[in-house]
C-alpha cells in the first residue's frame, strides 16, 4: 500500500495521465470524425413524387420554423426557391443546417438527417424551383482518364487558395467568418460547394470553372490529402506562424532541458 | 549600506574601478563554499558505472550513424513511387533519427564523462584591466612617432591631395551598381524601357478582352451570375514569353457581377459596369498582395496578408485595414461578339503608392 | 635560446607538436587558453547554441548549393512531384522541388537547414535577452553589444534572403511586400526597388542576387562579426552571477580543459542532434503545396518566418484610413504631387525605434543610472528593477507587434473576430508595454521584498511549534552564510537628481534625464545593511533561545510531576 502510495505521488504520473487522456479524447475525436459515405443516389430518385412529400413532411417539421411554410423564407432564415438539390444536400450533409445557433457563419457538425432523408429534403427542395443539382458521379471521378491533377493545382491557387489556403487548410474571413478545412470533406460536398457558394463563398458556376475543371480541382485536393506529408508531422499545415511557435516552445525547452542538464552538478 | 558609489555623469569615461567587493555588503564575502565531493568521486564502483555509461552512449552514437547508412541507401533503394511519399518520409525520418542518435550519443557522452568523472572543482582566475596606463603611454609615443615619421603632418599638401584622391576613389565603385535597375536593357519598344512611368501603365488598353485566369478563356457578360468572382487577365498575357509575370504583376483583375441597385456609382463611372458587372485591380493599394477574398453577401474584398478590408458596393472603399485608398477600378463594356472588353487601362496606377506616384489625370499632371 | 631547437621529442605526437610549436609558437596559445576558466549557468549556453547551429547552418547549406539553381528562368517541371508535373515554374522553384524529391537526403538537408535558421535566430534573440536582463552589456561590453545587435539584424537578413529564394507562392508575396514597403520610402523608394528587383517587381534578377547575399555576403559578415565578438569575451573574459567567492576582480569557473571543453565541445553534437531530431520528424515550409510564384494566387495565412513577422504585424496593425481620413497624403511639389503613403511609414517608426533603442540601449542606462564602472559581476533582473521592467516593456512592445503577424490565425483557431483581434492588439500595443512597467517593477520590487525577509528571518520551514505557553510559531531557519551572500550582495540603485551645468542651469535634457532617473529608481527596497541583519539575527537567537529555554522548563516541570506521582 505504501509502495503504491509513493508511486503515486511521482511527478510523471500527472503528465502520463494528461497524455493518455489527450491521446485517448484525440483518438476517439478522429475515429468518428471519419466516418462518413459516399452518395448513392441517381437523378431519378430526386425527381420521385414519394420522396418529394416525404421531403415536404421533414421539412415542415424541422426547417419551416425558420425558412417558412414552403420554403417562402421567414424572418429567420432566407427563402429556399430555385437554390436547388445541390445546395440543400451541401447544407445538411455536411451539418451546417438546421443551424445550431446564431453566429458568424453555419459551423460544420455531425449530420443531423440520414443520407435517405437529406435526399428527400434535397428533392423537396428541388420541386420548389430548379437550381443546381447534385453532381454526377462523372464529374465526382477523380480517377478520370481526363484528370489534369497539375491543371486542378493551378485552379486551385488561383480560384481557391486565398480563403481556403495552398495547404487547404482553411482562413479568415472578416468579422468572424471563415473559409474552413478542406481536409475529409467528400468530393460531392466540395462540388456543391463551389456551385452553389454557401454562405459568404462565391459562385463558381459552370461558366466559371467548367464541371470537368471542378473535377480536376478536387482531384488535386484529394491527391494532396492522400499524399500525406513527406517530410513529418505537419504542424497543421499553417505554415511558418506554427513552425515559429514550435521553435519557441518546443524547440527552446528540449534545448534549455539539456542547458540546465549539462551545468548542474552531478551529485 | 550607506555608501552609494556613482560615477560622475557630467565627466565622461571617468570611471571608479569596482576592485574588491568585500565591505559593501552587508556580510562579507564568504569565499567559495567547500568542495562537496560527488559519488564518482567517493565511490570506485560508481565511477567504474559511469565509464560504461558513457561508453554506452558512444556505442548509441555508431548505432546511430548505422541507422542513417540504412535510411540512406537501403530505403533509398526503395522504389519511388511517384504519388506515394510515405518512402520519402520514412527515409526523412531514418536520417533524421540517425543523425539525432549520432550526434546526441557523441555529445551527452562528453558532457556525462566531463560531469561524473572529470575533476569539478572551481577555479578562480583574476580579471585584468582591459587597459593601463603604461601601455597607453607607451602606444600614444608609438602614434606619434609613426606620424611625424611619416610626415603627414608637415607636409599638408600630401595629406589634402591623399584625402582627395581616398574620398573619389570608391565612387566607380558605386556607380559600377546603377545597372542593377537593368537601365542598360534599353529595347526598341518604348514601353519596354526602364522607368517610373512604367508603374503606370498596364497591359489593359481599349478593347483588351477580359479572359480567366489559367484557362484564357474570353467571359460573356452572361458567365458572370450574382455572387460569383471571377479572377481575369488580359487577352494575350497568357500567351507572353517575355515580361509576363511582371505584366501579370500589375494587370490581375477580380470580376464580380452586383445588384446594380446595391452600388453606389460615383461621377464619371457611371458607364464602367456592365449591367452590375464590375472589375477591380486584385493588387492590394497598401502593399500589394494580391486582394482575392470576395465575400458574396457582405460584399467585402479582403486582403490575406495585411487585412485591407474593402466594400465592393461602395467602388471598393477601404472600410478596414491598414490600406489608405480604393482599389482602381477597370472601365469595361461589351464588345460586338458579347464578350467583356476594356474601355481603357486603369484611370490610376494599381498597386502600392509609390514616391511619384500622382493621382490627377494625365492632363492635369501635364504628362 | 637554442634550447627549443634542441629539444628532441621521443614520441611521434611529440615530434609532430614540436614541429607545429616551432613554426607557430602553439605553446603560447596552449598556455593562454588551456587553463582559461569560463563561469558555468545554463543561460550563458544561449550564445553557444547560436554558434552552432550556425555551424549547421553552414555545413547543409554548403549541401544545399550544391544542387540549388537560383534562377528565374522558365522551365516546365517534370520530375518525381506529380500534382506539379508540366507546370511552369523557374528553375530556383524546380531544383528546389527536386532537392526535396530527387536528392537522396535532400529534404532532410532543407529540413536541417530551416529549422537550424528558426533555432538560430531564435537563439541570437534569447541570448541578447540574457544579457539585457542581467546587465551584461554595461561597461567595459558597450561594443561588444552593439556587435551582437549587428549580428541579430544579420541574422534577420540570413533568414529573409534565405525564405526567399525557393521562388513559390509564400515567398514571392513576402517579397512583394518588400516591394511594396520599399516604394513606401519618400525620394529614393522607387528607385531601390527597381534596382533590387532589376526593373519592375518581381523582373528576372532578384532571387540570384539575394542567392549571393544569402550565401556569400552575409555569412561572410556574421562570421567576421562572431570573430569580433568572440575575441572581446576573450578580452574581457565572462561575466559572472553574484554569489559567494564571485568577485568583480575575479572569475570563477571551470578551465577549458579538460572540463569546460568537454562540456561546451559535447553541446555542440547536442545541438546538432536536436536539430536533426526536429528534422526528422517535423515538416518545414512545404514549398511544394504553394506552387510556383505567380503574381495572381496568395495563400490565407501567408506570413514570413517568425523573426521576420513583427515587422508584419505592424504593418497590420496601422489603420489606413480613420472614418474619411486617409493616410495616403499627396505634397504639391513645383514639378507635380507626389505621394506619401504614411499608412505605410507611420509603423516604421515604432519598429526603428525598437531596433535603435535595443543598440543604444548601454548608453541610455548610463545617462539614467548615471554609473559608468566597470561591471563583471551581473545583476540578477530583480535587482535592476528599472531595467528589467524596461526590458518587459519592451519584449510585450515586440510581442504585440509579432501577435498580430498571425491575428488571421488567431482569430480562426480562436474563434474569434478577424477586425476584433486587431482592434484589441492596436490598443494593447500603446497600453502593454505602460502596464508591463508598472507591473514588473512592481513583481522585481516584492521578490526583493522576500529577498530581505529570508535574509533577515531566514527560510519559512513549514514546521508549526505550540509553545507551553501557547504561542503559535513557524519555525525559521536562518540560510547559511554562501545563501545569505547572494541574497545580499546588490546595489541599489538611487535616482540621481536633475544636476546643474556649468553655468548653473537646469537644462531640458537634464530635467528629463532626471525624470527617467525618478521613474527607474524612485521605488526601491533598502538593501540590507550589516546592523540590520545583525540585529535580526540575535533577535531570531533570542526567540529560539526563548522557545527552547520555555520547552525545556515545561519538560522539567513534567518530569518533576511524574516524579512526584
Amino acid at each position: 500500500m505504501k509502495a503504491l502510495s509513493q508511486n503515486r505521488r511521482h511527478p510523471m504520473v500527472g503528465v502520463a495521465l494528461l497524455l493518455l487522456g489527450l491521446l485517448l479524447t484525440g483518438g476517439l475525436y478522429s475515429l468518428a470524425s471519419n466516418i462518413n459515405s459516399a452518395s448513392a443516389y441517381s437523378e431519378s430518385d430526386y425527381t420521385s413524387a414519394d420522396n418529394i412529400a416525404d421531403g415536404e413532411a421533414l421539412f415542415n417539421a424541422n426547417c419551416a420554423s425558420c425558412h417558412g411554410v414552403g420554403a417562402t423564407g421567414g424572418p429567420a432564415g432566407p427563402s429556399l426557391i430555385g437554390v436547388g438539390a445541390a445546395s440543400v444536400d451541401f447544407q445538411v450533409g455536411t451539418g451546417r443546417m438546421p443551424l445550431q445557433m446564431n453566429g458568424p457563419q453555419a459551423q460544420e457538425k455531425q449530420a443531423q438527417f440520414n443520407e435517405e432523408q437529406t435526399m428527400q429534403l434535397a428533392s423537396y427542395v428541388h420541386s420548389l424551383g430548379t437550381g443546381p443539382t447534385v453532381p454526377e458521379d462523372e464529374y465526382l471521378d477523380t480517377d478520370h482518364a481526363d484528370v489534369d491533377l497539375a491543371r486542378g493545382g493551378d485552379l486551385f491557387r488561383v480560384n481557391c487558395a486565398m480563403c481556403h489556403s495552398a495547404s487547404a487548410g482553411g482562413g479568415a474571413l472578416t468579422r468572424g467568418k471563415y473559409a474552413p478545412s478542406l481536409h475529409g470533406v467528400d468530393e460531392d460536398h466540395i462540388y456543391e460547394a463551389m456551385i452553389t457558394g454557401p454562405q459568404n463563398m462565391p459562385v463558381f458556376s459552370d461558366s466559371n470553372l467548367a464541371p470537368e475543371d471542378k473535377r480536376d480541382v478536387i482531384a488535386y485536393l484529394k491527391e494532396f490529402e492522400s499524399q500525406g506529408y513527406p517530410g513529418g508531422a505537419s504542424l497543421g499545415s499553417i505554415g511558418p506562424v506554427a513552425e515559429g511557435l514550435f521553435v519557441w516552445t518546443g524547440g527552446l525547452a528540449l534545448l534549455i532541458g539539456f542547458m540546465v542538464w549539462l551545468t548542474t552538478r552531478s551529485s | 549600506m550607506g555608501e552609494q558609489r556613482h560615477g560622475d555623469p557630467g565627466k565622461p569615461g571617468a570611471v571608479e574601478r569596482v576592485g574588491d567587493d568585500s565591505g559593501n555588503f552587508a556580510i562579507e564575502n564568504p569565499g567559495l563554499p567547500p568542495h562537496r565531493p560527488r559519488i564518482t568521486d567517493e565511490d570506485p564502483r560508481a565511477a567504474k558505472r559511469a565509464e560504461r555509461q558513457v561508453s554506452f552512449l558512444f556505442i548509441l552514437s555508431i548505432i546511430g550513424t548505422l541507422i542513417f547508412f540504412v535510411g540512406y541507401f537501403g530505403v533509398g533503394q526503395l522504389p519511388l513511387d511517384e504519388t506515394n511519399m510515405n518512402i520519402i518520409r520514412l527515409q526523412n525520418t531514418m536520417l533524421g533519427l540517425g543523425t539525432a542518435f549520432a550526434m546526441l550519443g557523441i555529445g551527452v557522452g562528453i558532457v556525462h564523462w566531463g560531469r561524473t568523472l572529470m575533476p569539478d572543482h572551481e577555479w578562480v582566475e583574476e580579471r585584468e584591466s582591459v587597459t593601463n596606463e603604461e601601455d597607453r603611454s607607451d602606444a600614444a609615443g608609438i602614434v606619434n612617432d609613426v606620424i611625424d615619421e611619416s610626415q603627414i603632418k608637415r607636409r599638408p599638401l600630401l595629406r589634402n591631395t591623399l584625402i582627395g584622391a581616398l574620398a573619389i576613389a570608391p565612387l566607380p565603385a558605386v556607380a559600377m551598381f546603377r545597372d542593377l535597375d537593368n537601365t542598360g536593357n534599353q529595347s526598341d519598344d518604348p514601353a519596354e524601357n526602364f522607368g517610373v512611368e512604367r508603374l503606370r501603365h498596364t497591359m489593359w488598353d481599349t478593347g483588351t478582352r477580359l479572359v480567366r485566369d489559367v484557362s484564357g478563356t474570353p467571359i460573356k457578360a452572361s458567365d458572370v451570375t450574382i455572387g460569383s468572382a471571377m479572377h481575369v487577365v488580359p487577352d494575350g498575357l497568357l500567351d507572353l514569353e517575355h515580361d509576363k509575370l511582371n505584366q501579370k504583376a500589375k494587370a490581375v483583375v477580380l470580376l464580380m457581377r452586383l445588384n446594380p441597385d446595391a452600388m453606389q456609382v460615383s461621377e464619371g463611372r457611371e458607364d464602367w459596369n456592365v449591367d452590375g458587372i464590375v472589375a477591380y485591380s486584385k493588387i492590394c493599394t497598401h502593399v500589394g498582395c494580391p486582394i482575392a477574398l470576395y465575400e458574396q453577401h457582405t460584399h467585402h474584398l479582403l486582403c490575406p496578408c495585411h487585412q485591407s478590408t474593402f466594400d465592393l458596393t461602395q467602388e471598393c472603399k477601404v472600410i478596414f485595414g491598414p490600406a489608405s485608398h480604393a482599389l482602381p477600378q477597370l472601365p469595361i463594356t461589351v464588345d460586338d461578339e458579347g464578350y467583356l472588353v476594356a474601355q481603357s487601362d486603369f484611370h490610376e496606377p494599381v498597386g502600392p503608392i509609390y514616391w511619384e506616384r500622382d493621382p490627377r489625370p494625365a492632363e492635369e499632371r501635364g504628362a | 635560446m637554442s634550447v627549443v631547437q634542441d629539444y628532441q621529442a621521443s614520441t611521434r605526437t611529440g615530434k609532430i607538436a614540436n614541429f607545429v610549436d616551432t613554426r607557430m609558437g602553439a605553446s603560447g596559445i596552449v598556455k593562454e587558453f588551456g587553463r582559461k576558466v569560463f563561469p558555468d549557468h545554463w543561460t550563458f549556453l544561449f550564445g553557444e547554441v547560436a554558434l552552432y547551429s550556425f555551424i549547421v547552418l553552414v555545413l547543409s547549406g554548403t549541401f544545399l548549393t550544391f544542387f540549388f539553381d537560383p534562377s528565374m528562368s522558365d522551365v516546365v517541371y517534370d520530375g518525381a512531384y506529380k500534382p506539379l508535373y508540366g507546370v511552369e515554374m523557374s528553375s530556383a522553384y524546380a531544383s528546389t522541388l527536386d532537392i526535396s524529391f530527387e536528392v537522396r537526403g535532400g529534404l532532410f538537408m532543407r529540413q536541417v537547414h530551416h529549422w537550424g535558421a528558426l533555432i538560430f535566430v531564435a537563439a541570437v534573440s534569447v541570448h541578447m535577452l540574457r544579457v539585457f536582463f542581467t546587465g551584461a552589456f554595461r561597461r567595459p561590453r558597450e561594443l561588444n553589444w552593439i556587435v551582437g545587435s549587428v549580428l541579430l539584424i544579420l541574422a534577420l537578413a540570413a533568414g529573409f534572403t534565405g525564405y526567399s529564394l525557393p521562388d513559390d507562392v509564400l515567398s514571392g508575396n513576402g517579397l512583394r511586400i518588400i516591394d511594396g514597403v520599399m516604394k513606401a520610402i519618400p525620394l529614393v523608394g522607387t528607385h531601390l526597388s527597381m534596382f533590387l528587383f532589376g526593373g519592375e517587381f518581381p523582373g528576372e534578377h532578384v532571387i540570384p542576387r539575394l542567392y549571393s547575399l544569402h550565401i556569400m555576403v552575409i555569412p561572410a559578415l556574421i562570421i567576421l562579426m562572431v570573430a569580433i565578438h568572440l575575441f572581446m569575451v576573450v578580452v574581457h573574459k565572462h561575466t559572472q552571477y553574484p554569489g559567494p567567492g564571485r568577485k568583480n576582480s575575479n572569475v570563477v569557473g571551470y578551465p577549458v580543459g579538460p572540463v569546460y571543453a568537454a562540456k561546451a565541445g559535447g553541446f555542440f553534437f547536442i545541438v546538432f542532434g536536436i536539430i536533426a531530431l526536429i528534422a526528422g520528424f517535423l515538416q518545414i515550409n512545404a514549398v511544394w503545396n504553394y506552387g510556383p510564384y505567380d503574381p495572381s494566387p496568395v495563400s490565407a495565412g501567408t506570413q514570413p518566418d517568425w523573426y521576420i513577422g513583427w515587422v508584419d504585424g505592424v504593418l497590420r496593425l496601422m489603420p489606413g484610413m480613420l472614418g474619411d481620413f486617409s493616410f495616403l497624403w499627396h505634397l504639391p511639389l513645383p514639378w507635380g504631387w507626389n505621394a506619401l503613403p504614411m499608412g505605410v511609414l507611420i509603423p516604421m517608426l515604432p519598429a526603428g525605434a525598437l531596433i535603435l533603442g535595443m543598440v543604444l540601449w548601454p548608453w541610455i542606462e548610463r545617462g539614467v543610472s548615471g554609473d559608468n564602472r566597470e561591471h563583471h559581476i551581473l545583476d540578477r533582473p530583480r535587482n535592476a528593477p528599472g531595467r528589467t521592467a524596461a526590458g518587459v516593456a519592451g519584449v510585450i512592445f515586440y510581442s504585440v507587434m509579432w501577435l498580430a503577424a498571425s491575428s488571421d490565425l488567431i482569430a480562426v483557431y480562436f474563434k474569434m473576430s478577424l477586425n476584433d483581434v486587431a482592434y484589441v492588439l492596436r490598443v494593447l500595443i500603446i497600453l502593454g508595454p505602460i502596464l508591463g512597467f508598472i507591473i514588473t517593477k512592481r513583481i522585481c520590487l516584492a521578490l526583493q521584498r522576500k529577498d530581505r525577509e529570508i535574509a533577515l528571518h531566514g527560510r519559512e520551514t513549514g514546521v508549526i511549534e505550540f509553545s507551553p505557553e501557547g504561542a503559535i510559531l513557524e519555525r525559521h531557519e536562518l540560510v547559511d552564510q554562501y545563501r545569505l551572500y547572494e541574497l545580499v550582495a546588490f546595489e541599489s540603485r538611487q535616482p540621481v537628481p536633475a544636476q546643474p551645468n556649468k553655468k548653473g542651469k537646469v537644462g531640458t535634457w537634464e530635467k528629463f534625464r532626471a525624470f527617467w532617473s525618478r521613474r527607474f529608481y524612485e521605488d526601491r527596497v533598502e538593501p540590507i545593511s550589516s546592523q540590520e541583519l545583525i540585529e535580526a539575527h540575535s533577535e531570531h537567537d533570542q526567540q529560539r533561545r526563548k522557545l527552547q529555554g520555555s520547552v525545556a522548563t515545561a519538560v522539567r516541570e513534567l518530569e518533576g510531576k511524574r516524579d512526584d506521582s
